[in-house]
């Protein structure tokens, strides 16, 4: 145990205040005044893309956890928006790097680095969400194309986004998991419908899409045909280390102790209320746990459940963080959309439904649970009940 | 930065596992708890062979000279296998109190012996952190104690006492009027209700040194339960790997795999959790009250939880004398309430953040 920071990183963390205090009058309210020109400022200084190929369009530094995990908290104490994400930056580009042809790398990481190419990403379908290599949109043989028809769910940003990395089943006479292709389309293509799916939080956040001969180049497939089932792993990988970011916790836990000491009812303090205190007490001691936690999977070659564990944990804990605030507003934690009582513009209320989703999403806590205990403590298998 | 063990301390750790699987099986755990035995001297003196009674004192004298992190570990492994050891008394406690507030007299008249493991120091500080029960509470005046200290740690047998009064301030004895022992849960060590009548006493001076005598305090018995909660949930583990009911092995089944991953993933974090509050002891002692009361809270509730979950998967037979899983339960139910239970415990951390009056 060694966490005192090097001299290296002491004067990079100070590198990164500078950077921070210099351009603070770019973003307002957390977020940038000008999105592409906030982007391309994080890139040009390394905080956005940071590992990234200069050859590709990132800032090309050697990955470097520490450095990482400096930037993330200097951005949060400072409140300075993060470079884009999304899904294209998330879990796109990370996957073209190990598995893209170059061809690819060149055409399609720097225009979605720099925030020209939104992308969405077509994995699960209406009878294939936890059992994902179940999925039937197909893709069948046209000349040099494939003619896609078929359905996914749950597509987010859909309806903005100019490209779609898409899983489609190219083999339909291969086994369950090696019958897939990872592939890439623009949303212009003739085919394809996308229809808004509202959710209980009362906005649409995800979309279904609808795809009747859509057709794609073969050349588009990432990874080898066939090859999807693993290219999307790796993407998956990249996702369930986001959902259950520590910091993010960390600064939701701190909202939700400035509410609690500004909020007032008959004049007490929510944080006079010794059973909403214990609450709070309790959630932050998981909080802490969650932190020390991500701490030790960067530095700690023994940590192998422990960064399993993360997504199960880190989105729980979100949710009821969220549910903490919502009792702590009493019956103020009933209003939603507007109005002159609501309290951060409704954002505890959508977190705690919007969290319930990312509990089920990225696989589901009990999915979660089978790979920690099948994996992580070597237990056997479910066996399987209905031949593949 | 490096948020993992080095390599010393996995030497450290991996040595008392080993040695501890030797010198406290469950058959000598249950001879201790079976016939009452005050102490367990043939494990104490396995483990003074590895150094561990001087884990924390000074090389100066004749100790290992090392932090509250290497003490953490020890406590993990010592809870791992529910040993009955004065470790927490006589190893930090102790000489955690002697280094704070002893003479250099009394540095150099005790620290060697309990070193050496040759003595060893049972501790009373319940009062002023857990709370004094009725009728409980010591009251120093010219050099002499008079009352009534519960939940003594390592007290009995004990060559010297560490004993807190009711404002606080320590004192070193060498013995109470009586020692009785306090028949609790947890048989595998023992606590004891202390009286003193005019006893004669040395105060120990800085007044600091109770408030981190209970930092480390709360480490050590969130480790400890760290450590038991550990086996239990390995222990789980194991058994649904090898029962068999409706012709297939009970852990391929989610309702009962599930229970074994959720125990995980609670106890990685805390491990984590654990981790820190130590390091922070030694390296960052601002953060270190907090991070000790949440460790301490934390494995509280986690531990609960692990112990009634291991329980349950091994089924009916996780409720038998036989098997000696309750042991492990018994012992993480006693850390829970010792030296303040959780909510007590999380008042005082909200205090230390300026949350609570």
């Amino acid at each position: 145990m060694d966490l005192t920071l090097t001299p290296q990183l002491a004067a990079f963390r100070d590198e990164v205040r500078a950077f921070l205090a210099d351009h603070a009058g770019a973003h307002e309210g957390g977020a940038p005044k000008d999105p592409k020109a906030w982007q391309a400022l994080l890139i040009d200084a390394g905080y956005a893309a940071r590992t990234i190929p200069k050859a590709y369009g990132g800032y090309g530094a050697e990955p470097d956890i520490l450095k990482g995990r400096i930037i993330g908290e200097e951005f949060i104490a400072a409140g300075a928006p993060r470079g884009m994400s999304g899904q294209g930056i998330a879990m796109l580009v990370p996957t073209l790097l190990e598995v893209g042809s170059e061809e690819q790398k060149t055409r399609w990481i720097g225009p979605t680095l720099r925030g020209e190419i939104i992308w969405c990403q077509g994995y699960s379908e209406p009878g294939a969400g936890s059992d994902l290599a179940n999925l039937q949109t197909k893709a069948v043989e046209d000349g040099d194309d494939f003619l896609i028809s078929g359905s996914k769910i749950w597509t987010s940003t859909a309806a903005q986004a100019q490209m779609m990395f898409c899983l489609v089943r190219t083999e339909p006479q291969a086994a369950k998991h090696e019958g897939i292709s990872y592939i890439l389309f623009p949303m212009s293509t003739p085919g394809i419908d996308v229809r808004p799916l509202k959710t209980m939080t009362g906005s649409a956040e995800f979309n279904e899409v609808f795809f009747t001969d859509v057709r794609v180049p073969k050349a588009n497939v990432v990874g080898g045909r066939g090859r999807g089932w693993f290219v999307a792993n790796t993407t998956l990988k990249h996702e369930r280390g986001m959902l259950g970011d520590p910091n993010a916790t960390e600064a939701r836990l701190k909202a939700l102790i400035e509410l609690m000491t500004r909020e007032t009812v008959d004049g007490q303090r929510i944080i006079d209320n010794p059973v909403f205190r214990d609450r709070l007490m309790q959630l932050q001691a998981r909080v802490f746990s969650m932190k020390f936690n991500g701490l030790r999977t960067l530095t700690d070659d023994t940590a192998g459940l422990a960064r399993m564990v993360v997504k199960l944990q880190g989105c729980e804990l979100n949710h009821q963080v969220a549910a903490l605030a919502i009792d702590a507003l009493g019956e103020l934690g009933i209003l939603y959309h507007d109005g002159p009582h609501l309290r951060a513009k409704g954002n505890w209320q959508r977190n705690y439904m919007f969290d319930l989703g990312l509990i089920i999403g990225g696989g589901t806590a009990q999915i979660q649970k089978n790979i920690i205990s099948e994996r992580g403590l070597g237990m056997p298998r479910e066996p399987k009940t209905v031949a593949a | 930065m490096r948020f993992a063990l080095s390599e010393d301390q996995t030497m450290l750790q991996d040595s008392l596992n080993r040695a501890l699987a030797d010198l406290s099986p469950l058959e000598r755990v249950r001879r201790f708890a079976d016939r009452d035995e005050c102490s367990a001297p043939d494990i104490w003196a396995g483990l003074a062979e590895l150094g561990l009674p001087g884990l924390m004192i000074a090389e100066e004298h004749g100790g290992l000279g090392l932090g509250l992190v290497e003490a953490m570990l020890a406590a993990e492994a010592l809870g791992r296998v529910v040993a009955p050891t004065p470790f927490l008394g006589s190893a930090v406690l102790a000489p955690l109190a002697l280094a704070l507030g002893g003479s250099a007299e009394q540095q150099a008249h005790w620290l060697p012996k309990l070193a050496s493991g040759e003595a060893t120091a049972g501790v009373a500080i319940s009062e002023p952190i857990a709370g004094a029960r009725e009728g409980a509470g010591v009251i120093a005046s010219d050099g002499r104690l008079t009352g009534k200290a519960l939940f003594a740690l390592d007290a009995s047998g004990a060559d010297l006492l560490i004993v807190a009064d009711r404002t606080g301030g320590l004192h070193l004895a060498q013995s109470a009027g009586s020692a009785e022992p306090m028949p609790s849960l947890d048989a595998t060590r023992r606590i004891a209700e202390l009286t003193f009548k005019d006893t004669p006493a040395e105060p120990l001076a800085s007044n600091q040194a109770l408030g981190r005598l209970r930092d480390a305090a709360w480490v050590m018995l969130a480790a400890d339960t760290l450590g038991a909660a550990q086996t239990m949930l390995d222990r789980a583990v194991a058994y649904a790997k090898e029962r068999k009911q409706f012709g297939r092995t009970i852990g391929s089944f989610q309702a009962v795999k599930h229970l074994c991953a959720e125990m995980a993933a609670e106890l990685e974090p805390a491990r984590a959790l654990v981790w820190y509050a130590a390091y922070a002891f030694d390296h960052a002692p601002d953060e270190a009250p907090l991070m000790a009361a949440h460790a301490k809270a934390h494995l509280s509730e986690i531990g609960r939880f692990v112990a009634r979950t291991s329980t349950e998967v091994h089924g009916g037979i996780g409720m038998t004398d036989l098997l000696g899983l309750h042991y492990w339960f018994k012992r993480i139910g006693q850390n829970r309430q010792l030296l303040g239970g959780p909510e007590r415990v999380r008042e005082i951390a909200a205090r230390l953040q300026g949350l609570a009056a």
